[in-house]
């Protein structure tokens, strides 16, 4: 279907079932009880889920598939973010030329980076993007102040010239008329479901994205990338000029960066330069290795996981945690919530850390290289006991 | 006129003149060997025909052009294709997309920006692929992890690969070095094959006598960077100057 192969067909269908229904999947626990701590299912962060997927996505391209590791793509999400303000600012709040500009802006931004930082490779290109996107950072900060509002950040005000802006437009972002934050709340028992406009816009992006990407893994042009990757030399000395393969592949991914921040803007229509600072870069990187670089689906799984550990487990409070141990005597109780704390709350860091630790080393091959062990896992169980039962167990050699 | 003609070639590192005034004229469809011992300059020769180091000075021509101050691709892409001491394959791929890369890259140039359209789709390349496997009797080893290969089969592929691009001359660079003699005899009868069978010319660099005065029909013997002799193989076997270069003076 769709020029895919079966099983990536299969692939699309279960990241397209996941999205349209995570308004429910994300929100198990009802209103009120102590699990609600763990809804994911508010339309801000599944907003984030999917726009940091897009941003993962098309880091991949470029990490999993080249092996560049780029540290600086935090630069083309804060160029998107300011390229698709700036749109509300002139036009209107629509955020279909924003998202079109944001997406366009990144793309040459990665052209002038990626052609001068692929000129090396291994560290010497990941210090190279580094330095240009921390360059990006202090000029957002505070040399460009006129074109990005420096420490304040870009937002959209009332005497912004907005040509397109007729007397009833919308004044929140909208796409022709629908508008991002709008939230149908659908109440069943004691559960709550919020379905919002916007999550679902970025949504629907995101497929077209990870669609675009399985495309491209299965391409020639995928192919020449993971050439790169395995041994230059050799593409060298079979004709293919390896300069034109990564560059394209810089771009593609800078062009799935700038789309992340468009859509980041789109949500709430705000840019400011900390968008682009390293840290952020940074975090693109781990969600790649966490979720398994090179997979299609792993950026994904990994960019959902951080962002979860974020929003979740930095909101979890020593009140929340005296009421999880509350069965416990009362120096117990005190005990356990001294042995805990450091995790949670502002702490979230370090559990994060360490999980990132335990699956660099055990699981290589991140989230994706977890789920495959424990399906190979079941499967295995499965043969085994089917021959105890034939009784064909064979002996061991 | 030779396909590939060095005249002049100086090549110095440092102190060290690596390469002096060289001259080589290879005739088209023979199989040319560069022999001589250790140090005597044949993979500086060979880097500067593939245009991973510039002479000095003097002049390299293939087919009448130039290949000086080319990259490697685009010598590649004149129709020089080149295997390495140490097998250079893609090791994280299967052989079956080993085999397809240079299939692409005859077909669609250094560069193609083909980033929509299924692998599977391209039947040309895929057959002329599946082709080249079994004319190198891997076709059973097609979904196989390039790397866990035994070194005569990632021969054997890489031999492949070059061969898949048509090119009209390929160099050899040690192609049987660190191998068990089963592999080498293998590797043997596989490139008097591909001289049998296609309108190559091969260039071949060689320690072992017996795979050099098994294909070889002309012989040129380099001592310190510099051609001592050029001729039939089997009136190097006797020269008394070929014994000195190997043997020393006293011999």
């Amino acid at each position: 279907m769709l020029g895919l192969n079966k099983r990536d067909t299969t692939l699309l269908i279960a990241v397209a079932i996941l999205t349209l229904f995570a308004p429910f999947i994300l929100n198990p626990f009802p209103e009120g009880s102590a699990m609600a701590q763990f809804n994911a299912g508010y339309p801000d962060l599944m907003q984030r889920f999917v726009i940091f997927g897009i941003f993962a996505v098309g880091f991949n391209i470029l990490f999993g598939l080249t092996g560049y590791l780029s540290f600086g793509h935090a630069a083309f999400l804060g160029v998107g973010s300011y390229s698709a303000v700036w749109m509300f600012k002139l036009l209107s709040m629509n955020v279909l030329p924003a998202i079109i500009l944001a997406v366009i802006v990144s793309g040459m931004f990665a052209v002038v980076i990626g052609y001068i930082s692929l000129r090396r490779s291994g560290i010497y290109f990941s210090i190279l993007t580094l330095a240009f996107a921390q360059m990006s950072f202090a000029l957002a900060y505070s040399v460009l102040t006129p074109i990005t509002n420096g420490e304040t950040g870009l937002q959209v005000y009332n005497d912004d010239p907005q040509y397109l802006m007729g007397p009833d437009s919308p004044t929140a972002t909208n796409l022709f008329g629908l508008e991002m934050r709008s939230t149908y709340t659908l109440d069943i028992g004691h559960w709550s479901f919020d379905f919002n406009a916007g999550y679902y816009m970025c949504a629907l992006i995101m497929l077209i994205a990870v669609y675009l990407s399985i495309r491209i893994f299965r391409s020639p042009f995928g192919l020449m990338l993971k050439a790169v990757k395995s041994n230059q030399q050799r593409m060298n000395y079979t004709g293919l000029n390896t300069r034109p393969y990564t560059l394209a592949a810089f771009v593609i991914s800078g062009m799935y960066a700038g789309l992340a921040g468009g859509l980041m803007a789109s949500m709430d229509p705000l840019a400011g330069a900390e968008r682009m600072q390293w840290t952020a870069s940074g975090e693109v990187v781990l969600m790649t290795i966490l979720g398994g670089a090179g997979t299609l689906i792993g950026p994904i799984l990994g960019a959902g996981f951080i962002k979860y550990f974020e929003n979740i487990f930095s909101k979890i409070n020593d009140t929340v945690l005296h009421q999880w141990f509350a069965f416990l005597p009362d120096g117990l109780e005190d005990f356990m919530v001294f042995i805990v704390h450091p995790f949670i709350g502002k702490g979230w860091h370090l559990t994060l850390g360490l999980l990132f630790m335990m699956v660099v080393i055990f699981l290589p091959g991140g989230l994706v290289e977890g789920g495959q062990r424990i399906s190979a896992w079941i499967r295995r169980r499965n043969t085994d006991d089917a021959e105890k039962a034939n009784g064909k167990t064979k002996p061991a050699e | 006129m030779g396909i590939l003609e060095v005249k002049g070639v100086n090549k110095r590192f440092g102190g060290l003149q690596a390469l002096g005034d060289v001259n080589l004229s290879v005739a088209e469809n023979t199989v040319h060997a560069i022999i001589g011992p250790n140090g005597a300059g044949k993979s500086t020769l060979l880097n500067c025909l593939v245009g991973k180091l510039i002479p000095d000075t003097g002049s390299v021509m293939f087919d009448g052009q130039s290949v000086l101050g080319r990259a490697p691709y685009e010598i590649n892409q004149m129709g020089i294709s080149r295997v390495f001491q140490t097998p250079e394959i893609f090791g994280d791929l299967s052989v079956m997309e080993n085999m397809m890369i240079p299939c692409f890259a005859k077909r669609d140039g250094s560069f193609e920006l083909n980033a929509i359209a299924a692998i599977a789709s391209q039947r040309d390349v895929v057959e002329k692929a599946e082709q080249m496997l079994v004319d190198m009797n891997m076709i059973d080893k097609r979904e196989m992890h390039a790397a866990s290969m035994s070194r005569g089969d990632k021969r054997r592929l890489e031999i492949g690969m070059c061969l898949s691009q048509e090119p009209r001359l390929l160099l050899l660079d040690e192609p049987t070095a660190g191998m068990a003699r089963a592999d080498t005899n293998n590797t043997i009868d596989l490139l008097k094959q591909i001289k049998d069978e296609r309108d190559i010319t091969i260039a071949i660099i060689e320690h072992d006598m017996h795979v050099v005065f098994s294909l070889a029909d002309r012989i040129t013997v380099l001592a310190q960077g510099t051609p001592l002799v050029e001729d039939a193989p089997e009136n190097i076997r006797g020269n008394p100057k070929v014994r000195e270069a190997y043997l020393g003076e006293s011999a």
